[in-house]
């Protein structure tokens, strides 16, 4: 047994143990564990170490470069997005969005300037999580990853795909540079982050149940392109 | 002289049935573009807004947003099927409450917004329809994706009014469902109440 799955499996039953107290929502059978992690875990790691540095960030970089910082990932986002296009058989999105990775590495930069989105050509917003939804895998269940965020077996899955298989960063042989992007990813993702976590503070009676809806809808409603089928609601 | 006596006193009555009937009549898809660029081109000219000054912000929201909601309907639909188990004074409450939460989020969204553009998408609306979606799209000058925001609206005797407002696919009722369910779990409809009146009040 690998330590991973022994990790995974020492998880899954402490969450397991703590879910019995008090019984299991459908989506979220590890909601004891998981609320742990986001509200003794998280939470006080983000407030002292993630929004002091988002701050300073604010006020040593310039706008104009952090949005530049910005788009230099974005336009790794849409390398990921035409990758996972290919393998869900979208060949206009794909086209659409390695155009994009093409001028933006291009004519903007290694992606520091949005030109596609200047000139109409709309961001895709595929990855690996949402490929395995279209393959007909499940969600499973949700899970609260301190620093990371809410994210799924599913999805989480895609992101370790992304992150050790098909990023380009990973591919960078010099290992100070690819531990500097790497830093400024993790700066740059809290930063456009800030909008929507401002927005929880001040909407959720229940940060936890409620960043957990949004991320479910959110996900469901990208698996569908927008189209989600229409449920029966009772009113 | 009597005769434009009679005409300036019905004036008044006479503008306010115009007004009504107009109100009344405006398309939904017309009433959010009215609605919005109204309250963005306040964001944008007003110096109270643009200092953060909540009081004003709270102000414009109220005065100018909330008559084109049914906060009612928003509360009845978050809440599901515990709507029914409210006593009536609960659920004039639960309202109450609900709306303040709605007004203060809003306001801090607004105060967050730069220059942002909206895009409207063309409705066809059938004469008969009392429920539609209204589309529009937020667009970033800077470049980054752009967030579709969309509202869902019911035709109601003083016009059309929202229910719903669905960002990037995130249904805000039907995100406050699970909120709600897990604190009347706990607490009661009365419990809900109270973690409302905390936050509304902290």
């Amino acid at each position: 047994m690998t330590s991973m799955t022994r990790y995974v499996l020492v998880v899954a039953t402490a969450a397991a143990l703590a879910g019995c107290a008090t019984g299991p929502n459908k989506d979220d059978p590890f909601e004891p564990w998981n609320r742990v992690m986001y509200e003794k875990v998280h939470v006080p790691i983000d407030r002292d170490v993630m929004q002091p540095m988002v701050r300073a960030y604010i006020d040593i970089v310039p706008s104009p470069v952090r949005t530049a910082i910005s788009n230099f990932f974005n336009n790794i986002d849409d390398f990921i997005s035409a990758i996972n296009d290919g393998l869900q058989g979208k060949r206009e999105k794909m086209g659409n969005d390695l155009g994009r990775v093409l001028i933006n590495s291009g004519v903007g930069m290694f992606g520091l300037v949005d030109i596609a989105s200047q000139v109409g050509v709309e961001r895709g917003n595929e990855d690996f999580g949402l490929t395995f939804g279209t393959w007909g895998f499940e969600q499973g269940p949700y899970l609260f990853i301190p620093l990371f965020g809410p994210t799924t077996v599913r999805d989480g899955t895609g992101w370790l795909v992304r992150i050790f298989g098909a990023s380009p960063v990973g591919y960078i042989p010099d290992v100070p540079i690819r531990n500097t992007i790497y830093a400024f990813g993790v700066v740059d993702a809290r930063y456009q982050a800030e909008g929507a976590v401002s927005f929880v503070g001040e909407a959720a009676l229940d940060q936890y149940a409620f960043i957990r809806r949004a991320y479910l809808q959110r996900r469901e409603y990208l698996l569908y392109d927008g189209n989600v089928p229409p449920k029966k609601e009772d009113e | 002289m009597p005769v434009s006596m009679k005409t300036i006193r019905w004036l008044p009555l006479a503008a306010m049935l115009a007004a009504t009937l107009a109100f009344a009549q405006e398309a939904p898809d017309a009433l959010v573009k009215r609605v919005s660029q109204d309250v963005l081109a306040i964001a944008k000219s007003d110096p109270k807004v643009q200092a953060g000054d909540q009081a004003r912000i709270h102000e414009v929201i109220d005065g100018k947003l909330a008559p084109h909601f049914d906060f009612t309907r928003m509360t009845a639909l978050a809440m599901g099927r515990n709507w029914r188990n409210a006593t009536p004074a609960q659920q004039k409450e639960l309202t109450e409450q609900f709306k303040q939460l709605l007004v203060r989020t809003y306001s801090g969204a607004l105060s967050r917004y730069r220059d942002e553009k909206i895009e409207y998408k063309p409705l066809a609306v059938a004469p008969s329809a009392t429920d539609v979606t209204v589309k529009t799209l937020v667009v970033k000058a800077g470049g980054g994706s752009p967030v579709p925001i969309d509202y869902s609206l019911t035709k109601t005797p003083e016009g059309w009014k929202a229910y719903d407002v669905i960002v990037g696919g995130v249904s805000l009722v039907t995100n406050y469902r699970d909120e709600f369910n897990e604190q009347i779990k706990s607490g009661g409809v009365d419990g809900l109440i109270a973690t409302l009146k905390t936050k509304n009040g902290g």
